[in-house]
C-alpha cells in the first residue's frame, strides 16, 4: 500500500511536471506562431529615409510583402567643417537609410554594391531571424546585387550593419542604420519624430585637424575615437541641421548607436523622457533621464516639449559632447510658459567648454606653438571659422550671439571690440568672474584654450571679422608676444 | 657545386633573361598566409616570375586584336558578366586616357586565358600575397605598421584603377602597384572560402566573429579585406577595381 500511494505520488507529480512544461512550452510557441503565421496582402515598396528623418507610421495597414531597395555607396565628405572622411554608406547617408515595416511583414530585400565601390559587403540585420541576420545572404561583390527574404517576427527598433570582414572597420566608417518593426495597428501616433544615430570615428589626425583623415586602425582598437558624433559629422545636428519642434508637441526620437565601440549614455538636457522604450523593446519605463544605448543597441525615447528653449541631445560621457562632436539641438518654438519654466534664474546653468583640449592651468607658458605658420587674412578667415564653429560655437553659438545670461556674445561686442590684447588673453588663458559686455553683466568662467599662436589669431580675426566687429586682424606674433610675455 | 650552378642559373635567369622584358624574379621562401595554411605552419612557395606591372589597357587590346573572341560584344556570356570591359567605347577602343593604367571589368576567364595566351599563367593567391608582403626594402613587412597603414589607407581611396602602372615604387622583387591600385585576379582566388585546405575550422567565413578567428595576424586587416573581396566574386563577375597580372614558372621561363 505504501509502494502503492508512494507510485500514485510519483505519478502526479509527473502529470504536473509535464503539464506545467506544456504550458510553458505553448505560450512561447503561441507568441512566434502567432508573426509567423501572420498573413500578408498585397505587396508595398518601402519608404526609406535619409536621418534625421523617418518613413510615415504603418498606422492599420495589414502586414504586406515589403520591398526594399538598399545601395550602398563608398564616398568622400565631410566629418566636420574643412576635414573629409571616406564614409562607407547604406543609402548613401550615415547613419544609413530608415526602414520602416511591421510585424508579418515579409521584406524582400535587395542589396546593391555600386560598381565604383572598392570592396565587398553585406548586411546584418538585427531584426532578421536567420542567419547571420542575412549577412551571408546578401554579401555581394562590387557592380552586383543581392536579393534574400525574410520575415518581420518581434517588434522594436533594431539596428542594422554592415558585417564584412574586417567587420569594425565597416561599421566604423559608417556602415549601420535602424529598421524599426511596429506592431500590429502601430505605435501611437506622436506630432514629431526623428532619426538620431550615434557612431565613434578614427581618424589619422585629431580632433578638428583639417584635411582628408584617413581611417585609422590602431586608435580603433585601442577604443580611443577622435570624433563621437550623432548623424555622421560634427555639427550633423546642430546650426543648420537642428530639429524642430512646437511647444505642446509630442516628440519621439528613434535613436541607435552604431559603435563600432562605445555605449552611449544618450541624453537630453533641459528635458525628461516620458518614456522610454528600454533597449528599443517592448518594456517602457517612464520619467528617465539618460538611457544607455548599447554598441549595436537602439533605444525609442518619447517627451512632450512644454516650453520654448534649445534642448541639447548629448551623450553624457560628456567630454564626447563637447570635446569630440555628439551634440545636438532640439529647437523648441512657441510662447514661454512661465508655469514650467520661468528662466530668470541664472545660477547652476550647466557649463558647456570648448571641443579641444583644455587646460586651466594659468600658465600659458608651457603650450606648445607653432610660429612657423604665416596665414594670409582669407586663409585665416576659412582656417577661423572651422575652428570656432568645432569650439567656441558650442557657448557662443554660431552667430557669435551667445546665450542671455550665460555666454557673453561676441557679436557686435563692445567688450571685444575696445581691446585686442585682452581678447587674446581671454582665449589663451581663460576669464572668471564678472564682465559686462554690451551693458548686460555675466559672471561665470571660460576655460583657457590650448590652440596655438596661428590658430588662435586665425580664431580671433575670424571673431573681429564677423557679426559687425570692427575688423581687426590678428597675427600669430601678437599672439606669441602675449603668450610669452604675461 | 651544385649551389654554385644554382646561384649562375639565377644569375642568368635575372640578368640575361630577365632583364629584356617586364617581369621579375621572385626566389620564393616560407610563409604563414592570413588563410589557407593547415595549422599556422609555413608554407612553400617556388620561385617564380611575375608581371612588374598589371596588364594595361594597351596590352589587353593587343590581346583582344589577337583573339576576338575575347571582345565584348562576341565573348560568351558565361566567361564574362554583363559589364565586361563595360566602359569601352567599341569592341576594340579603350577610353585613351586609361592607356596605360590597368585594365579592369575583366572576367577571370579574359585573364586566365590572357597570360595562357602569352606563354604564362595567373599567380596563385599564395604567390600574389607572398609577393604583395614586401615592401622597399623588406621580403615580409607585414609586422610593419606604415606598410600596412599605407595599403589600407590606400584600400580606402576611391579611384585608384585610373592611375598609371609603373610609376609609383617598386617593391622588394623589383614589381609594381601591388596595392594602392587594383585588386587582381588569382588562379585559385576561391580556394580558401571553398574548398581551402582549413575546412578543419569548419567555419572559415568571413562574417563577424568567424573571421577573426581563422586570422593568423589580427592586425593585418589589409589581408583580411584582400580575402574578403576575393570570396565576394565569381570567374565571370567584371569589376570596375579588379585587374589581374600573370605569372611563370622558372623552368617555363629558363
Amino acid at each position: 500500500m505504501k509502494t502503492n500511494s508512494s507510485k500514485l505520488l510519483q505519478l502526479i507529480a509527473l502529470l504536473l511536471v509535464v503539464s506545467i512544461g506544456n504550458l510553458s512550452c505553448e505560450k512561447t510557441k503561441e507568441k512566434t506562431i502567432a508573426s509567423e503565421d501572420i498573413k500578408a496582402y498585397g505587396s508595398l515598396v518601402a519608404e526609406l529615409t535619409s536621418p534625421p528623418n523617418v518613413p510615415k507610421p504603418i498606422g492599420n495597414r495589414s502586414a504586406k510583402k515589403l520591398i526594399i531597395s538598399m545601395e550602398i555607396l563608398e564616398r568622400e565628405s565631410e566629418i566636420a567643417n574643412g576635414v573629409t572622411y571616406v564614409f562607407w554608406t547604406f543609402g548613401g547617408t550615415v547613419p544609413g537609410s530608415f526602414i520602416r515595416g511591421r510585424v508579418g511583414d515579409e521584406v524582400e530585400f535587395t542589396l546593391k554594391n555600386h560598381p565604383n565601390n572598392r570592396l565587398p559587403h553585406n548586411i546584418d540585420l538585427h531584426a532578421v531571424t536567420g542567419q547571420g541576420g542575412g549577412a551571408e545572404a546578401s554579401f555581394v561583390a562590387p557592380g552586383h546585387q543581392k536579393t534574400f527574404s525574410f520575415k518581420l517576427l518581434n517588434p522594436g527598433l533594431y539596428v542594422y550593419h554592415c558585417a564584412t570582414a574586417p567587420v569594425g572597420m565597416h561599421i566604423a566608417n559608417g556602415m549601420y542604420g535602424l529598421i524599426l518593426v511596429e506592431p500590429k495597428g502601430g505605435l501611437p501616433p506622436v506630432d514629431k519624430e526623428f532619426y538620431v544615430m550615434q557612431g565613434d570615428f578614427y581618424t589619422k589626425g585629431k580632433y578638428g585637424e583639417p584635411g582628408e583623415q584617413p581611417f585609422d586602425m590602431q586608435k580603433a582598437i585601442d577604443e580611443n575615437p577622435d570624433y563621437v558624433l550623432f548623424n555622421g559629422k560634427v555639427g550633423g545636428l546642430t546650426g543648420d541641421n537642428k530639429l524642430h519642434a512646437e511647444v505642446g508637441e509630442t516628440v519621439r526620437l528613434f535613436v541607435g548607436n552604431g559603435g563600432p565601440n562605445l555605449v552611449s549614455s544618450f541624453h537630453v538636457i533641459g528635458e525628461i523622457f516620458d518614456k522610454v522604450f528600454v533597449d528599443g523593446g517592448t518594456t517602457v519605463s517612464e520619467n528617465i533621464q539618460t538611457t544607455l544605448i548599447a554598441a549595436g543597441g537602439a533605444s525609442v525615447v518619447e517627451f512632450k516639449v512644454e516650453s520654448p528653449s534649445q534642448l541639447i541631445l548629448v551623450d553624457h560621457s560628456i567630454f564626447r559632447a563637447f570635446n569630440k562632436g555628439a551634440l545636438g539641438v532640439l529647437s523648441v518654438s512657441g510662447n514661454k510658459n512661465n508655469k514650467v519654466f520661468a528662466g530668470e534664474i541664472t545660477e547652476g546653468i550647466y557649463q558647456p567648454e570648448g571641443s579641444v583640449i583644455q587646460n586651466l592651468d594659468i600658465d600659458g607658458k608651457t603650450v606648445d606653438t607653432d610660429s612657423g605658420v604665416s596665414l594670409t587674412k582669407a586663409e585665416k578667415m576659412v582656417f577661423g571659422k572651422n575652428l570656432f564653429n568645432a569650439t567656441c560655437a558650442a557657448c557662443h553659438l554660431q552667430d557669435g550671439k551667445g546665450i542671455a545670461n550665460a555666454f557673453p556674445p561676441l557679436a557686435k561686442s563692445d567688450y571685444l571690440n575696445k581691446d585686442v590684447d585682452r581678447a587674446i588673453r581671454v582665449v589663451l588663458k581663460g576669464l572668471s568672474g564678472e564682465v559686462t559686455v554690451n551693458g548686460n553683466i555675466y559672471n561665470s568662467v571660460m576655460p583657457a584654450q590650448q590652440f596655438n599662436d596661428a590658430e588662435t589669431a586665425s580664431i580671433l580675426t575670424y571673431v573681429y571679422n564677423s557679426w559687425g566687429n570692427n575688423g581687426t586682424e590678428v597675427s600669430a606674433e601678437q599672439v606669441k608676444k602675449i603668450r610669452n610675455n604675461e | 657545386m651544385k649551389i654554385l650552378c644554382t646561384t649562375v642559373l639565377i644569375f642568368y635567369i635575372l640578368f640575361v633573361k630577365g632583364q629584356n622584358d617586364n617581369m621579375a624574379y621572385v626566389a620564393g621562401g616560407k610563409f604563414v598566409p592570413l588563410y589557407g595554411s593547415v595549422n599556422k605552419k609555413p608554407i612553400s612557395i617556388d620561385p617564380f616570375f611575375l608581371d612588374k606591372t598589371p596588364v594595361t589597357h594597351q596590352e589587353f587590346l593587343s590581346f583582344i586584336n589577337k583573339y576576338p573572341k575575347w571582345q565584348r560584344n562576341k565573348v560568351k556570356k558565361i566567361f564574362a558578366g554583363e559589364n565586361y570591359l563595360e566602359k569601352w567605347p567599341s569592341d576594340t577602343n579603350f577610353p585613351k586616357e586609361l592607356q596605360n593604367s590597368p585594365v579592369t571589368q575583366i572576367s577571370w576567364f579574359a585573364a586566365k586565358a590572357y597570360c595562357e595566351c602569352v606563354g604564362k599563367r595567373l599567380p596563385t593567391v599564395n604567390e600574389w600575397e607572398f609577393a604583395a608582403m614586401a615592401s622597399q626594402t623588406e621580403i615580409d613587412a607585414r609586422k610593419n605598421e606604415a606598410f600596412t597603414r599605407e595599403i589600407l589607407s590606400g584600400y580606402e581611396t576611391p579611384n585608384t584603377y585610373k592611375k598609371e602602372v609603373g610609376i609609383s615604387k617598386a617593391n622588394y622583387w623589383g614589381i609594381y602597384d601591388l596595392h594602392n591600385m587594383v585588386w587582381e585576379w588569382t588562379l585559385d582566388f576561391n580556394s580558401i572560402m571553398i574548398s581551402g585546405e582549413n575546412r578543419d575550422k569548419n567555419n572559415t567565413n568571413l562574417f563577424c566573429g568567424a573571421s577573426a578567428l581563422g586570422a593568423d595576424d589580427l592586425m593585418n586587416y589589409a589581408a583580411f579585406m584582400r580575402y574578403a573581396f576575393r570570396s565576394s566574386i565569381q570567374a565571370n563577375f567584371s569589376i570596375n577595381s579588379l585587374g589581374f597580372r600573370c605569372a611563370q614558372d622558372l623552368k617555363e621561363k629558363g
